[in-house]
């Protein structure tokens, strides 16, 4: 990118610790210290932050898919992150087809990648 | 069910602005977002804004946005705001259902303004579905609102004001912009964004579009190809990026999905972005009293949608028998604004498609 980029945009840090990708310094936003919410995916307990939406949070994680799609299994990501496609449907508490770029991130929820449509209980 | 005055569906640049207005004139409101907050896409914008004084030239997205839900404060006795809601049912007999985690909730409106906005358009190419592929505006949403980068290295595919614009974004984020390519023989957006990106070394490449994206279960890599005057793929022109995101930003489509639920006549208009209401001057529908304001009349900018949307409230309320004090004069300035804003080249489309939709001189 070159020099040039560097010294106009000298502020921007990104954090890289454990594969977390969060922006830590921007000329323009302030993002503070949030309370971490605790959540478990696929089994595993992971964390995001106060404020996220349950598809932030994994995407910070460098979660990229969020489901597999129902007849030839190809992976799926979310596209639009603000409710309009449908791609980012999980398994949420043993519910599916939930749009996890709307849903907000709460302590304790369980989600889940989803295979396929989900099954209604 | 729950009876009231006036339903805004959509809490964005437009559906405040018609819920101040028709809050001002006095009538009971209530807005209804799917959104955690109000503000709509505005609240992701980082840049400041062009166009007249009017409509907070000068200033970020994101503080038009606090602007304009602070100035509802002062009619909270009125005003009922519904976030994480969405309204998933509008039926002829003004019934609007709607849903805020599992609970459904019908009311009956008076009148309703929908103000829905429009979403991103996708772009047919080889595993274009893989994980990494995002429209423009989801990797903005991810930066500005939750602070959150999806990747390393980007690509960029369109070069309207939204794609130029959120390059520039990404790189204040940090994400390295690997180039901006463009179908069309010349660069959609302004000059002033464009020459910005360039300014930075990342060069936009027209006549050029993505051919396939490549990787197992996330983007790797990505494949573009040069376009010939007829659109045409010139084979061996590909040319491939190492990339873990690519930006999608080929236009919006309107969220007509409501409006098509309640059998509202509709149109498809391309200028437009696709399927929209049939409006008369005033934007009101085929369902009397049902109006419409913002990108889902139409793609166009959040200082039209403001514009529109203040329009919406001025005329629902008159029509709900509750005229504003200064409605004469608040008309004659709403549409003298939205004539200016698409006088310009980059109105053309609106023009364009407006005149379709309506007809010369015609209302309806």
């Amino acid at each position: 990118m070159g020099l040039f980029y560097e010294s106009v945009l000298c502020y921007h840090v990104r954090s890289e610790s454990g594969g977390i990708m969060r922006i830590e310094k921007h000329p323009i936003l302030e993002f503070k210290q949030r309370e971490k919410i605790y959540f478990t995916f696929d089994g595993k307990e992971v964390f995001g932050y106060a404020g996220d939406t349950i598809a932030s949070a994994l995407d910070a994680l460098g979660v990229k898919v969020v489901s597999r799609s129902p007849i030839h299994d190809r992976a799926r990501g979310f596209y639009c992150a603000i409710g309009n496609c449908g791609s980012c449907h999980m398994v949420v508490n043993g519910v599916p087809n939930v749009k996890t770029c709307i849903t907000r991130l709460e302590p304790g929820m369980n989600v889940n990648t989803q295979k396929g449509k989900g099954q209604i209980r | 069910m729950k009876e009231i005055d006036l339903m805004i569906i959509g809490g964005g640049p437009a559906g405040l602005s018609a819920a101040k207005v028709a809050l001002e004139a006095g009538l009971k409101v209530m807005i209804v977002d799917r959104n955690m907050s109000l503000g709509g896409q505005l609240i992701k914008q980082t840049h400041k804004f062009f166009g007249s004084e009017k409509q907070y030239a000068k200033t970020r997205g994101f503080d038009i946005a606090k602007r304009l839900i602070d100035k509802l404060a002062v009619h909270k006795d009125n005003l009922e705001i519904c976030l994480e809601t969405t309204a998933v049912g509008l039926y002829k007999d003004y019934v609007v259902t709607t849903l805020q985690g599992e609970t459904y909730t019908k009311y009956r409106s008076k009148s309703i303004i929908i103000a829905t906005g429009a979403s991103e358009k996708v772009l047919a190419f080889e595993n274009n579905d893989l994980p990494g592929v995002y429209g423009a505006g989801a990797v903005q949403t991810l930066m500005n609102l939750y602070g959150v980068i999806p990747g390393k290295k980007a690509l960029m595919v369109g070069s309207g004001n939204i794609g130029l614009i959120v390059s520039y974004q990404m790189m204040q984020a940090g994400i390295e912009v690997l180039a901006i390519v463009e179908a069309a023989p010349k660069i959609g957006g302004y000059k002033v964004h464009a020459a910005k990106i360039r300014r930075l070394g990342v060069p936009i490449h027209t006549s050029t579009t993505v051919k396939r994206a490549v990787g197992k279960d996330q983007v790797e890599a990505v494949v573009t190809v040069e376009l010939d005057e007829k659109w045409k793929e010139i084979p061996g022109t590909e040319k491939t990026y190492e990339t873990d995101i690519v930006c999608i930003s080929v236009g919006l489509s309107p969220l007509h999905q409501l409006l098509s639920m309640a059998e509202i006549e509709m149109r498809y208009i391309p200028e437009l972005g696709g399927l929209v209401p049939i409006v008369d001057e005033f934007n009101e529908t085929s369902m009397e009293k049902v109006f419409v304001c913002g990108d889902v009349i139409g793609v166009e900018e959040a200082s039209s949608a403001m514009v529109e949307g203040s329009l919406a409230g001025l005329i629902a309320a008159k029509r709900l028998g509750k005229e504003h004090p200064e409605h004469e004069a608040r008309l004659d300035d709403y549409l003298k604004q939205l004539s200016d804003l698409r006088n310009g080249p980059f109105g053309i489309k609106t023009r364009v498609g407006l005149k379709k939709l309506r007809g010369v001189g015609d209302a309806r």
